[in-house]
This record gives structure tokens, C-alpha cells and sequence, in this order.
């Protein structure tokens, strides 16, 4: 199991943390009823999978729930568990269900299975889990194009290496981060063709420790560009402590390397998650799936920085073209590592279930993905 | 080659934290209790010490800072099961519940906020040597320190009057508590001793590993110094072996995975709890039955009047 060391750590230590404060997040884990409001407030809850202190990805999650706080005053109450570990994450999602949530957002792509399960028994309760592929009546999906980000950043380190190997912090070998391994690549391959990419799995989401190990290892291997799809800002901070470039992700890391970070890939669910529980309490929600980036805003770029102007506007272009979907990440042919063109069908970029569902390497990058 | 410097260095770093929180683990276990809170007393280290960071600007004072708040945890846990006898395990676990909780409480206002290096000490002459010498005689002062204190524990629990009585407090409370040994006070300093080195291990984690606060970060670490203690059965040198395999084996793998060389990164993640429990096997196979633990350990401690 890849988050191992998590489930011994803190796998029952999933904090219960509410808007309402420390005595209700205590009589909420202990499975206290919360008492009934006089005018009924629609309860929204979410799962995360670290800390929302982690300065990434469950960071920006907790944005989105304050979005929805500030959008709704007095209509909506919101209450999230954080750190929660995937392998364990069913009587969490469930704990939400049972306590009066009308609305659950299950923030990784682990809690797929559990929130399906949780879903079939609580048919009036709405589901929203990300970055998954499986629906059901009460269970919608939603991702974003991060791959998007990864394109241009991939340019812009293609274009800034000067050792021409870039390093690649990896979480958990899944589609989404494979996609964004391959999109880097082929971003920095277009402006480089000698460009080599090196990766590391941390298998886990959040470890500093761990991911700043693996981003030391790229850089020991010669890496001089690191880019990560981990949470924290630990392999940022490693490389700038080498003197070396590179990227933030999920948030705005900028203050944590300022010299030495190029730009940040910033993911914002609140537009999303404001729209989506406007949808509930007008009783319009329906199950649907939602991929979208750069053009909806649900993907952003940081500020480019610490790169000569003409890398920057090379960077501009490229994400003003995704956004306006003149090019995309995965243009035709791709050829996988094996050799083998990918078929296109039919359009002249690859089709989204095939970003969400991809389970290979382009051709160019070494090594296998992990099983 | 030019490389294995720098490999080391990291070696060295992700096994410091390790190493510390296992040899204070270890002197407690030594006098007879078992405190299985050492990842909360970890993480609570790593908040105050980065707080107090924070607030003083100074690195060296969080790092103090870090170890007290560690020890002042481990006082509640003394008086828990030295004062009302409690169930050591039991409270170990409430020790790690209550610290993962209370670590995010103090921390809360120094979330995402950067800290700067602690300059490495380099020290002169020996850093000249050729690739050990760089990786061993440079690094940060907490790292020098976790080295003195492999010998300050060494001789302390072999060597040292004191060493001897916390053992026999160890082996069998009752016997010592019939030689006129004052069980309790000799306890309460090993537990103490233990919050401290959990503490440091905190901080370090904190203020030199990845020099941030967040939440959950200490990761499991505590947990795996307690499978080093196991590890250890009772050696301290197997104990510093272990520290570095453990430490090394994730650095390996990481380097392997980079170096594009199919490893399974999964095995190799769990391979510290494997290893644990193969050394548990041989103990036990080889007929040394609760070798290496000492003899009360875990047993609350009530003298008869």
C-alpha cells in the first residue's frame, strides 16, 4: 500500500476540525447528532487527504469551502476532515453522511471505491469526488486539466535546463500524475530535444521529508530543474537550497523560494464548489463529470519569474493558445514509450477519457511506471 | 563518486531524526516502560520548535524549545502511569492522539510561513577527506550532537552507576523496589530523557529536514523509531545500524527510482517494518525469546505497602 507509513501514523487521527469551532468538531467525531437549527442549514462536508495546512492541494480545497462559507451566509454550514488516509477513508466519508451532510466533496482520487460504497447507502446525499472516473446517480466527478500547467512549465524548463535533465517528484503512479509527467515532458521536448526527464515516486501525497529526499536524489542525479506532484513545498525548498530552479504546485509557493521558483501551477475549486452547492439548495444538482483547466480558470498560472523575457513570453503564448484550445498538451500522434502510436479518434488531439484514463509513458522517458 | 558526498549527506539527515527519537525510546524502554506517544511527542517538538523559531528568530532556541515542549509531554505521560499506573500502551496511544492534535493547535499560526538554513558546521581538517569526510564532518550541528549523544547513551546505560540502576528498574521493578531502588524517580527521569530526544527529533524535522511547519509531517517517523527499538533488541550500536539502513534504504530507493532502475518503490517503502519484523522472527526462532526487551517492560508499577 503506498500510503503505509500514513495508515500506521495517522490513520485514526483524521482531525475533525468545524467552522463552529473545537467542541463541535470533538462532539462530531465522537458521532454527537448535531442539534437541529430552527431554518435548516444545508450541510456541506469535506474529506481531505493531508493536512489543509500543507500549502498545496488541500489547501486550495479549504479555499473552496470558504468560498462557499462567504457565497452563502447563513444558508450553508461547512465542516471538513482532514489528513484522512485513502486506504481508510470509508467511515469518514460516512461519519459526513450520517451526521446531516447533504453535499460531500472527497478531495482525492483514492476515495473513489469508499465514496461509491457510502453512496449507495445514502441515496439522498449528494457526492462529489475528484479527480475520479466512476459515477453513479448521486456521485458527480470533477478534474481539472492540470496537464495543462504541466505543458507550459515543461517549456519553460526545457528552455531554462542547463544540464538537460529535469527532475519529476511523483506521489502515486495514477493517471492524473502520469498525464502530467508525459505533458511536462512533451512541453520541454518541443523546445529541447535533448531534454531527459528523471522521476521519483515519494508514494505518498504528503511527506516532506520523503519528497524532499527524492527531489535531493533528482538533483544528486543531475536534475537542475524540479517540478513536483506531491504537496508540499519540501522539493521546492530543496532545490533552491541547492541554488537550483524550480515550480510550485497546486498554491502560490512563491514565498517559500522566492529567487529560485519559475512559476506555480495554482488549482482553484472555489468557483466550482460555490456553483455546486448553489445547484443543491436550488434543488438543481445533478450527477455529471466536469474536466476542465486554463480556459474556465479552474487551473491558473503563478507569476513567471527568475526567467529571461524571452522564456516568458514563450510561456505566455503557449497558455494563452491552451486557453483558448488552439493547442493542447496532447497533440497527434503520440507515441507511447513502446513505440506504438496512440490512436487518435478522430480529433487532432487526444480525446479527455483517454488524458484521465492514461496508463503509459511517451516515447523518450525511461523507466517503467511502478504497479 | 562525485555524487556519494552528497548521497550521504542525505543519508545522514533522513536518518538523524530516526536515530534521535529511537535512542530516547530506547532509554525508557530500558528502565521498564513503554511510551508508544513518540510520534506525538515528535510532532508537538516540531510545532513549539518551529514556533518558538519563528517568534525569537532564532533556530538554535526553537531547536531547545522543541526538545522541552517534547519532555513536557512526556511528563504527562509519566504521571499517568508512574502516579495512577495506568495501562502504558493505552496512554502511549492517547500520548500520540493528543500531540498530533495539540502540535496543529500551536502550530496553527506559523503554517506556510519559510525559515532560512541553519548554516552547516564544517569542521576543519577532517571535511578535507575525500568523500567521507565531506558527507560525515559537514553537516548541521543537531546531526553532530545526535552523534555525541550515540556515546553519551552508550556509556551512560552500560557504563555509568546510573546506567546500571535504570536497567535493574528494567529487568524487574519489584526486585529493585526491594533493594531500596527508587523505581519511580529512576523512570521518571528515563521517561523524561525520552520526551527530550522525541522533542529534538521534532524539531530537527521542522527546522533542518524540510524547513517548514505543517501538520502531520513528522509522517509516521515516530513510529518508525519504535520499530527500531524493536529492531535494536536492547544493542544500542544495532540501534545506530538500523537508523542508517532504515534511512539509507530510503534514499536508495529513491536514487534507484531516478536512475530509472526497476525497483519496486512500494516493497521498498515498507521494507523498515519488514525488516522489523524478520528481526522479531530470528529472535524469536533462535530461541531468545523476549530478548532484548526488558524484563518489566510495560508492566505498571504498583509497590506493595
Amino acid at each position: 500500500m503506498p500510503a503505509r507509513r500514513k495508515t500506521l501514523g495517522i490513520a485514526y487521527l483524521g482531525v475533525v476540525m468545524s467552522r463552529t469551532g473545537f467542541l463541535a468538531a470533538v462532539a462530531l467525531s465522537l458521532g454527537v447528532a448535531a442539534p437541529a437549527f430552527a431554518q435548516e442549514k444545508l450541510k456541506v462536508g469535506f474529506i481531505y487527504v493531508g493536512p489543509v495546512g500543507d500549502f498545496g492541494w488541500s489547501y486550495q480545497h479549504d479555499e473552496g469551502r470558504k468560498a462557499i462559507e462567504k457565497a452563502f451566509p447563513g444558508r450553508v454550514e461547512t465542516t471538513f476532515i482532514e489528513s484522512v488516509p485513502e486506504a481508510d477513508s470509508e467511515r469518514s466519508i460516512e461519519q459526513l453522511a450520517r451526521t446531516g451532510h447533504k453535499l460531500i466533496f472527497t478531495t482525492s482520487f483514492g476515495y473513489m471505491e469508499p465514496t461509491l460504497k457510502v453512496a449507495k447507502k445514502y441515496p439522498n446525499v449528494m457526492f462529489e469526488h475528484a479527480t475520479g472516473f466512476k459515477r453513479d446517480k448521486n456521485v458527480a466527478t470533477y478534474s481539472a486539466k492540470f496537464h495543462e500547467g504541466r505543458f507550459i512549465i515543461g517549456k519553460i524548463a526545457g528552455k531554462m535546463t542547463k544540464t538537460n535533465t529535469l527532475g519529476y517528484v511523483g506521489a502515486m503512479p495514477i493517471p492524473e500524475v502520469i498525464a502530467g509527467i508525459n505533458a511536462f515532458y512533451l512541453g520541454a521536448k518541443s523546445v529541447n530535444p535533448n531534454v531527459k526527464i528523471k522521476i521519483a515516486w515519494a508514494n505518498a501525497w504528503f511527506d516532506p521529508g520523503k519528497e524532499g529526499d527524492a527531489a535531493k536524489a533528482l538533483l544528486d542525479q543531475g536534475a537542475d530543474i524540479i517540478t513536483q506532484h506531491t504537496d508540499s513545498p519540501a522539493p521546492l525548498q530543496q532545490a533552491s537550497a541547492r541554488g537550483k530552479l524550480a515550480f510550485g504546485q497546486a498554491s502560490d509557493m512563491t514565498r517559500f523560494a522566492p529567487n529560485h521558483i519559475l512559476t506555480s501551477i495554482i488549482d482553484d475549486w472555489a468557483p466550482y464548489y460555490v456553483e455546486r452547492t448553489r445547484a443543491v439548495l436550488e434543488g438543481k444538482w445533478q450527477s455529471q463529470d466536469v474536466f476542465d483547466g486554463l480556459a474556465k480558470g479552474k487551473v491558473k498560472m503563478g507569476p513567471y519569474v527568475n526567467m529571461p523575457e524571452d522564456v516568458k513570453q514563450l510561456a505566455e503564448e503557449t497558455e494563452a493558445g491552451l486557453k483558448s484550445g488552439k493547442i493542447d498538451a496532447f497533440m497527434c500522434p503520440i507515441v507511447a514509450q513502446d513505440g506504438k502510436t496512440v490512436e487518435c479518434k478522430g480529433g487532432d488531439r487526444l480525446t479527455d477519457a483517454q488524458v484521465v484514463g492514461m496508463n503509459f509513458y511517451v516515447q523518450g522517458i525511461e523507466g517503467t511506471i511502478p504497479k | 563518486m562525485e555524487m556519494l558526498p552528497f548521497i550521504l549527506a542525505t543519508v545522514f539527515t533522513a536518518a538523524t531524526p530516526l536515530l534521535i527519537a529511537a535512542l530516547g525510546e530506547h532509554v525508557t524502554e530500558r528502565a521498564g516502560v513503554l511510551n508508544l506517544g513518540v510520534e506525538g511527542m515528535m510532532i508537538v517538538g516540531a510545532a513549539t520548535g518551529f514556533a518558538a523559531a519563528v517568534l525569537t528568530d532564532s533556530s538554535v532556541l526553537g531547536i531547545l524549545a522543541g526538545a522541552l515542549a517534547g519532555m513536557a509531554l512526556s511528563a504527562v505521560f509519566a504521571l499517568m502511569v508512574l502516579v495512577f499506573a495506568t495501562n502504558q500502551v493505552a496512554t502511549g496511544l492517547a500520548l500520540t492522539i493528543m500531540g498530533l492534535g495539540l502540535a496543529g493547535l500551536i502550530g496553527q499560526g506559523f503554517v506556510g510561513q519559510p525559515r532560512a538554513a541553519i548554516p552547516p558546521v564544517k569542521i576543519p581538517l577532517l571535511s578535507e577527506i575525500p568523500v567521507l569526510g565531506k558527507a560525515i564532518f559537514t553537516g548541521d550541528f543537531v546531526f553532530f550532537l545526535s552523534l555525541a549523544l550515540i556515546g553519551f547513551v552508550a556509556w551512560g546505560l552500560n557504563r555509568s552507576r546510573f546506567g546500571l540502576l535504570l536497567r535493574a528498574v528494567g529487568e524487574s521493578h519489584g526486585s529493585a523496589h526491594a533493594l531500596g531502588l527508587p523505581v519511580k524517580r529512576i523512570r521518571l527521569v528515563a521517561i523524561l530523557f525520552g520526551g527530550l530526544l522525541a522533542g529534538l527529533a521534532g524539531a530537527y524535522l521542522s527546522l533542518i529536514y524540510t524547513r517548514f511547519w505543517s501538520p502531520g509531517m513528522s509522517a509516521g517517523r515516530g513510529w518508525i523509531a519504535l520499530a527500531l527499538v524493536v529492531f535494536a533488541a536492547g544493542h544500542v550500536w544495532r540501534l545506530v545500524l538500523g537508523a542508517y539502513l532504515f534511512g539509507g534504504i530510503t534514499v536508495a530507493q529513491l536514487h534507484a527510482q531516478a536512475g530509472a532502475i526497476g525497483l519496486p518503490s512500494q516493497f521498498l517503502s515498507a521494507l523498515p517494518y519488514l525488516m522489523t519484523i524478520a528481526a522479531l522472527l530470528f529472535l524469536s526462532i533462535s530461541g531468545r525469546k523476549g530478548a532484548g526487551a526488558a524484563g518489566s517492560l510495560g508492566q505498571p508499577f504498583v509497590p506493595e505497602r
